[in-house]
């Protein structure tokens, strides 16, 4: 049996602030995008803030609608940074086994070490307290025998509180959850279950595998197994280097691409996505890389460094396909293909502009991705998509935003 | 309302094990204060001034005082 704990640092950014600005700490505070240029998402926002309704993701005026007294930071990446490497630095403390899961998550695998700290629950107060203490945010930790029930467990409580899921509680305390919460479950397969009257968790549970195979495919077994708590991935042995430190989607393609034009297709849904991620995490790339494997497996790589920083969907398939076109001699019909964000800056970077490019469309680009976004967050991802896309319906099966929501030990490297 | 969090000059002695022992602050006016003992040394976040680091427990002319080791240099809370 393995002792997980997964640490959630409560509203990582904005907790940062107000420990650094005193004089906030009773206001609704949120840290958004690049305000300035009256653009930009909410990254995070406090408990105040959270009171008044303000989301995480939703652009900085819907915030001030709802909360006219909202105060929006600029994100202060260096010093986000330095609490993501001192928040590990503890964890590592207790375990070599932690798998950071973006600036703010880790899993933290202490099945080695309950003889030497306690058991799993020890262990997650002892971090909780040494957090608040230490380093003035807070961590909500769950405390699981596997990576699933462990993140589960610390949404359940927060902020600053422990969640244990046992054997002889999670019945009680995963199965009612609804089943969106389970990891993989996005809002097209919940709309999926929802129709045969499965909505919970537990309704995943004890449902016939074989019908969720049906359902969903081998997707169906893997739901199957995590809503019993029978997941059994390995908490990765992740360094420093694991830390976002490049964003990317690859995928290997229903068919094997066989022309430019099969490129684009597969090309613009895994662009969109790298962008949708980096304005997320609040980063933009200096370069892109692409990966190309082809029916033979040979497989390369190959990178170039952007004109300027940039979040831009376009850019980045505008980069990838001219590093494609450029590289590839089509030996070989295409296996699988993947485009990467390399070479990350903050999005608070500031940026020389260039006088040979067209400063107003680019502005533009970015308004249509956010709006893209914004339609795809209340409506579903295919509810709004590239005209290409629907030139072949095999190969646009792919819902990049469901690739992204794996922790990277469950399927290989999407990021 | 001045800022509670002030950045000192620190005269400090480093051991050859690479320890690092404050001795003397010298305060935003120019005015020292030499540090007659060190009661505690650990990592702490300072709510009052805002920040966390490497806090040091220092008697002062008789006074039980802070002093954060914050990355690279040090602040104290302001009384």
């Amino acid at each position: 049996m393995r002792t997980i704990l997964h640490a959630d640092a409560n509203s990582f950014y904005a907790s940062v602030e107000c420990l650094h600005h005193p004089e906030i700490r009773d206001r609704a505070v949120a840290v958004g995008g690049d305000a300035s240029l009256r653009h930009g998402i909410i990254l995070a926002k406090n408990e105040r803030a959270k009171a008044m309704g303000v989301k995480t993701g939703e652009a900085l005026w819907q915030a001030r609608q709802k909360c006219p007294n909202l105060l929006i930071l600029k994100p202060n990446f260096s010093l986000y940074l330095r609490f993501s490497r001192l928040l590990r630095e503890m964890f590592y403390e207790y375990s070599d086994l932690v798998e950071p899961f973006g600036l703010d998550e880790a899993w933290i695998d202490v099945t080695g070490s309950t003889g030497l700290f306690g058991g799993g629950y020890k262990i997650a107060e002892q971090i909780r307290r040494r957090v608040k203490d230490e380093l003035g945010i807070t961590v909500s930790v769950g405390v699981a025998n596997n990576k699933i029930f462990a993140k589960l467990a610390s949404d359940m409580k927060k902020p600053d509180a422990v969640t244990n899921i046992t054997e002889s509680n999670y019945k009680e305390l995963v199965w009612p959850l609804p089943a969106s919460d389970l990891l993989y479950v996005g809002p097209s397969t919940t709309r999926k279950l929802r129709r045969y009257g499965v909505n919970t968790i537990g309704d995943i549970a004890t449902a016939d595998s074989g019908f969720l195979h049906r359902l969903l495919g081998k997707t169906g077994y893997i739901l199957h197994g995590f809503a019993n708590g029978l997941d059994s991935s390995p908490v990765e042995q992740l360094g420093e280097e694991a830390v976002i430190k490049s964003i990317g989607n690859s995928t290997t393609t229903p068919r094997d691409l066989v022309c430019e034009e099969d490129v684009r297709i597969i090309c613009w849904p895994l662009s969109e996505s790298v962008a949708s991620r980096l304005r997320k995490h609040g980063f933009v790339c200096r370069g892109i890389q692409i990966s190309v494997r082809d029916n033979s497996l040979f497989s390369f790589e190959r990178q170039c460094q952007l004109e300027r920083p940039s979040a831009l969907s376009y850019d980045i398939f505008d980069s990838a396909m001219t590093l494609f076109k450029n590289n590839y001699d089509w030996a070989n019909p295409i296996r699988s293909f993947g485009v990467r964000a390399i070479n990350l800056v903050g999005s608070d970077t500031a940026v020389q502009t260039s006088l040979f490019e067209d400063e107003e469309r680019r502005q533009k680009r970015e308004r249509l991705d956010l709006a893209v976004e914004d339609i795809r967050m209340r409506f579903g991802h295919s509810s709004i998509r590239r005209a290409i896309i629907l030139q072949d319906h095999t190969l646009s099966g792919l819902n990049p935003s469901e690739h992204t929501i794996h922790p990277v030990g469950y399927f290989k490297p999407t990021n | 309302m001045k800022d509670p969090k002030v950045y000192v000059e620190v005269i400090a002695r480093i051991d050859p094990e690479g320890g690092l022992y404050p001795l003397e602050i010298i305060w935003e006016d120019g005015r020292s204060f030499h540090i007659s003992r060190i009661t505690d040394i650990r990592r702490a976040s300072s709510m009052k001034a805002g920040g966390t680091g490497i806090r040091y427990s220092c008697v002062i002319n008789n006074q039980s005082t802070h002093l954060f080791f914050e990355e690279d240099r040090f602040f104290v809370e302001r009384k």
